[in-house]
C-alpha cells in the first residue's frame, strides 16, 4: 500500500508543476492556445503504450499467475462512451479539472474545490441510481 | 526547477504509472473509479453499481488518491507554481468571456468560497463536479482510464469516449463558458 501512496504523490506532484491542474491549461487546450497538454498526453500515451506492449512481449505475469495487462473494455453499442464522455468533457472544461486534478487542486491550496469532488460523488451516485434505466 | 514542468518530461512520468502500477499489482490507472468506491463505501443504498466489494478493488486506488493530494501539497510548498505563461490569445478569448483574475492555478474570482455564490462559480463548481463524476461513471473512464491507459491499450472503447471529452469540452469552452459572465 505505501507503494500505491507514493507513486500517487509523484503523480499529484508532477501535474501541479507540470501545470496540468490548472483551470488555465485546460482552457488553453480547449481553445488550441499551446501545445502543453497535447504534448503531455500525448508523449504519456506513447510511454505507458510502449510499455504495455514489452509487458505483452514479455508475457509478464502477477503473483497470481495472471497475465499483466489491462482488461478490455467492453464496446457495446458505444453509446455509453459517446453519452457519458461528452458530459464528462463538459465537466472538464467548466471545473478546469478531471477527477486526478481536482483532488491535487485541493492540495495545492483551492480548498473549495471540496464542493466540486463532493458534487462528483453526486453525479457519480445519481449514474448508479439511474444505470438500469440509461442505455449502454 | 524550471516552469512549468517541460510537457514531454510530465508525459514522460505520467506514461510511466501506468507500468508501474501494473508490475506493482496488476492494477489499471484509473482515478474516476475512486468516485464509486467512495459511494460504494458511505451511501451504497442497495443499488446495484455500489455493491462492489470496494475495499478489494479499490483501496489500492484510494490510496493512490491520497497520494496524489499529498503530492500536489508537498510540490505547492517546495516549488510553488509561478505565473502561468499563456497564450496572449486565449487571454484575449478569456477576458471576453469575464475571466480578469489570471494570478493563480485557477481563476479566484470563480473557484473560492465567495465564487461559489456567484451563478458563474455554482454552474462551474456544483454543475461542473457533477457531471464529472456522472460523466465519467457513465463513460467508464476519466482522463487517465481512457485518455491515457486506454488510448495506449489501443482500445476503440477509450478513443469514442476521448472523442467525446473533446466534444463536450469544446461544446462547454465556446458556447457555455461566455453565457455564464
Amino acid at each position: 500500500m505505501p507503494a500505491y501512496f507514493l507513486l500517487g504523490a509523484a503523480f499529484g506532484a508532477v501535474l501541479l508543476e507540470a501545470e496540468v491542474i490548472s483551470w488555465f491549461r485546460i482552457q488553453e487546450m480547449f481553445r488550441f492556445g499551446s501545445f502543453h497538454m497535447y504534448g503531455i498526453i500525448a508523449s504519456a500515451i506513447i510511454v505507458a503504450g510502449t510499455s504495455l506492449e514489452i509487458i505483452g512481449r514479455l508475457r509478464l505475469r502477477g503473483p497470481d499467475g495472471t497475465p499483466l495487462g489491462l482488461a478490455p473494455k467492453q464496446l457495446g453499442s458505444g453509446l455509453r462512451y459517446v453519452a457519458g464522455g461528452t458530459l464528462f468533457g463538459i465537466g472538464w472544461a467548466l471545473t478546469g479539472a478531471c477527477p486526478g486534478p481536482l483532488v491535487a487542486l485541493v492540495g495545492a491550496g483551492v480548498p473549495v474545490m471540496l464542493v466540486a469532488i463532493a458534487s462528483a460523488l453526486v453525479g457519480t451516485w445519481t449514474y448508479g441510481y439511474l444505470r438500469p434505466r440509461l442505455p449502454h | 526547477m524550471p516552469h512549468p514542468l517541460p510537457w514531454y518530461i510530465a508525459g514522460l512520468l505520467i506514461g510511466l504509472i501506468v507500468p508501474a502500477l501494473l508490475l506493482l499489482g496488476n492494477k489499471p490507472f484509473g482515478i474516476s473509479s475512486n468516485f464509486r468506491h467512495i459511494c460504494a463505501a458511505t451511501a451504497p443504498c442497495g443499488i446495484e453499481f455500489f455493491r462492489h466489494d470496494w475495499k478489494r478493488s479499490g483501496l489500492w486506488n484510494l490510496t493512490f488518491l491520497a497520494g496524489v493530494c499529498a503530492g500536489a501539497a508537498i510540490a505547492a510548498w517546495v516549488a510553488p507554481p509561478a505565473p502561468i505563461h499563456l497564450s496572449p490569445r486565449v487571454v484575449a478569448d478569456l477576458q471576453a468571456a469575464g475571466v480578469h483574475d489570471f494570478t493563480g492555478l485557477v481563476p479566484r474570482e470563480i473557484f473560492s468560497w465567495s465564487g461559489l455564490l456567484t451563478l458563474r462559480g455554482l454552474v462551474a463548481i456544483v454543475v461542473g463536479g457533477f457531471l464529472v463524476g456522472f460523466g465519467t461513471a457513465y463513460a467508464g473512464g476519466c482522463t487517465s482510464g481512457h485518455a491515457i491507459a486506454g488510448l495506449a491499450d489501443r482500445q476503440l472503447a477509450s478513443l469514442i469516449a476521448v472523442c467525446g471529452f473533446f466534444a463536450g469540452g469544446l461544446f462547454a469552452s465556446y458556447l457555455l463558458l461566455p453565457l455564464l459572465v
